[in-house]
């Protein structure tokens, strides 16, 4: 059974971009069940981010400012 | 067990737009609101408008809301209702300069008015020329509109319950609205949150389709829960849609790329467009490019395993014009459709935009039903804006810019009219009905109790798939009559869905089981009034009624639930003040 904080952070990555709801669906068919703790963390603060701004991390058109969170928007890109 | 219950003035459904805008126009007249919404408000659907406000400042060129309203009723198909539009076109500029001074960021001219972008379908002087109507805030408009009227609110003083899922709809013996049930993912408590006035600001229900431009949380949850209630609903039939979006993602590949010289093949590699329209090819207008595309995978020569889609070439551009000239657009073919268009063609298909239809109201925002004579009675204390409510704008179809319009002229004038009539209510609720809250309770129940049963995504994508293949943008009416079959059959397998996690802590396969149960309504009520209506009016395009049928047709469908009962009632051709638009072809 999953964690229930992964599951709250499952639900969202239901969001107001058509784009996003894929891209993190994919996101949690690949990953998802083997997060870890820092990244289960990096993730809940880049969902919390604006759903413009995440896209734009995630479609690459724009660096992340905080380097800690690269490596799983790295996982992000790629899945 | 009885429900606890929390006691509001107003409550709202649905936090992007239309209901912040009523939320704040409440909050602000010193009245109890809460606001309930699936996801944090400034992540609702209309983040994903880019298009603009259209509103007749005239900063631009000369521009009155006389020539915005002949577009909209003209857009319409004449089946918009002409008193909501003259309502929606007069109020516009008043909401715009409202929206102005709560701090939107606006696009700006040198002197400092609002900045207007040209727009498709606007025009000066009853159709003679384009004119600039649509003000916007660099291409993140919807997200500028959310961010500003949240925190309004929060000023207000508006208590949002975020990550709670309405249920239902409490109605009394006299059929008065009481307020909903909902479920706080969070714990899996459901409370009945009671108010004197209850609006409906859910959103649109684009993903009935399986190819739509829509976010995963449009899943008609207004529309469901007021089928559920025996609320008729309006012009289900009537969804617009746009030629190209990614087969199997939905996203938008910009008609930019036909118009730079990309061209539609289908599986066999023929250049089809040429047999539809010979002169202008893949440049042709949106419904003809629709329509043959459409016609193509009907006819079994869409491209792909499933003969499901057709493909947009563009690799004879040459990288350097596909670079130059459509920015983003390889991006999105090798993230969203995995092909690189620079060596291989884009799968595309007719996609899923948006819901004209919808609960039916009066251009105060009150939902509206038939009793006897009577066409248009209100539900006492029952309210609805923005995509989910039909008052009726945008009629057949929806001219650009209009669903932001919508948005801020409606969700302020269902405010206005619930401020009223809770002023009016006195201080205490309505008696709560003994049962209140029993059918949503019930409807849990069995969720939670079903052992083995159907499988919630198979079941929504069978929906989708039927609405998509029996329903899309073009109808045949064999199609649409093998779909009205199909569409009720599903109906037992909806009933019978069943979750393997049980858990009461966020349990987002619960809430997906429950959004399908909306879905399905919305579904149910678009296959039914579409295989009705014999005609082909807007964005309801029939093979076999190809024109548009004013002696016969010139009227709104409405679907009830119960029995898939479809009624009548006629479109409203006078405007409030000025002279009626006579019906006349729609041609651009």
């Amino acid at each position: 059974m999953r964690s229930r904080e992964t599951e709250r952070l499952k639900w969202r990555s239901r969001r107001g971009l058509l784009e996003l709801d894929i891209l993190l669906g994919r996101f949690w068919a690949a990953c998802g069940e083997e997060l870890d703790e820092a990244e289960t963390q990096g993730l809940a603060r880049l969902l919390a981010m604006p759903d413009n701004d995440l896209l734009d991390l995630v479609m690459g058109r724009r660096e992340c400012p905080d380097p800690e969170l690269r490596p799983l928007l790295q996982r992000l890109k790629a899945a | 067990m009885a429900l606890p219950v929390r006691k509001f003035d107003a409550v709202i459904v649905g936090a992007g737009g239309s209901g912040l805008r009523a939320a704040l126009e409440l909050a602000q007249a010193g009245l109890k609101v809460a606001v309930l919404s699936k996801v944090f408000p400034t992540r609702s659907h209309t983040v994903a408008a880019q298009g603009g406000v259209g509103a007749s400042l005239g900063n631009m060129g000369e521009d009155n809301w006389h020539w915005h309203m002949y577009d909209t009723v003209k857009g319409s198909d004449w089946l918009g209702d002409q008193d909501a539009i003259e309502f929606m076109c007069r109020m516009a500029p008043e909401v715009v300069i409202e929206l102005e001074h709560f701090g939107m960021p606006f696009d700006r001219n040198e002197n400092g008015t609002i900045y207007q972008r040209p727009f498709g379908g606007h025009s000066q002087n009853f159709g003679e020329r384009p004119v600039q109507r649509s003000c916007c805030a660099a291409d993140r408009t919807g997200h500028a509109m959310l961010h500003t009227l949240y925190q309004r609110n929060v000023l207000a003083r508006t208590q949002f319950f975020v990550e709670w899922m309405a249920l239902d709809l409490v109605r009394d013996a006299d059929g008065a609205v009481l307020g909903v049930t909902a479920l706080e993912m969070e714990s899996g408590q459901v409370v009945l949150f009671q108010g004197k006035a209850t609006l409906f600001a859910t959103g649109g229900a684009g993903r009935i389709f399986s190819s739509s431009t829509n976010a995963f949380i449009n899943t008609g949850d207004g529309v469901g829960m007021a089928a559920r209630a025996g609320i008729p609903l309006e012009d289900m039939e009537f969804w617009q849609f746009h030629p190209t979006g990614v087969a199997g993602a939905g996203v938008l590949i910009t008609e930019g790329v036909r118009g730079e010289g990309g061209i539609l093949l289908n599986k066999g590699g023929e250049r089809f467009m040429e047999r539809y329209a010979p002169t202008m090819k893949d440049l042709a207008s949106r419904d003809v490019v629709s329509r043959a595309m459409a016609t193509e995978i009907k006819e079994g020569r869409g491209a792909g395993e499933h003969a499901d889609h057709i493909l947009l070439k563009l690799d004879h551009l040459g990288p350097e014009v596909i670079a130059k000239r459509l920015p983003g657009i390889r991006e999105i073919a090798i993230k969203f459709a995995n092909v690189d268009p620079v060596k291989d063609p884009i799968p595309v298909v007719p996609t899923c935009h948006y819901q004209m239809g919808g609960i039916p109201t009066n251009v105060r925002g009150e939902v509206v039903v038939p009793r006897g004579s009577e066409l248009a009675v209100a539900v006492p204390g029952f309210y609805a804006a923005g995509e989910c409510g039909c008052a009726s704008i945008h009629g057949a179809n929806r001219l650009g810019t209009n669903s932001l319009t919508d948005l801020l002229v409606m969700g302020k004038s269902a405010g206005q009219s619930m401020a009223e009539h809770i002023r009016a209510h006195g201080a205490a609720h309505r008696d709560l009905p003994k049962d209140a809250g029993e059918a949503s309770v019930a409807r849990l129940a069995r969720l939670d109790g079903q052992a083995a049963g159907e499988d919630v995504s198979a079941v929504r994508e069978e929906i989708q798939r039927t609405m998509q293949a029996h329903c899309g943008v073009f109808r045949f009416p064999d199609l649409l009559e093998q779909g009205v079959a199909k569409i009720r059959a599903l109906g037992e397998r909806v009933a019978r869905t069943a979750i393997t996690d049980k858990s009461q802590v966020f349990n987002t396969a619960r809430i997906e089981a429950l959004e399908l149960d909306n879905l399905y309504e919305t579904a149910r009520a678009t296959m039914v009034s579409a295989e009705a209506r014999k005609e082909t009016r807007g964005a309801h395009d029939r093979e076999d009624f190809h024109a548009r049928d004013d002696a016969n047709w010139l009227k709104h469908t409405l679907w009830y639930r119960e029995g898939d009962r479809l009624a009548y009632k006629p479109v409203n051709l006078k405007p409030l003040t000025v002279d009626t638009i006579e019906p006349k072809a729609r041609v651009y």
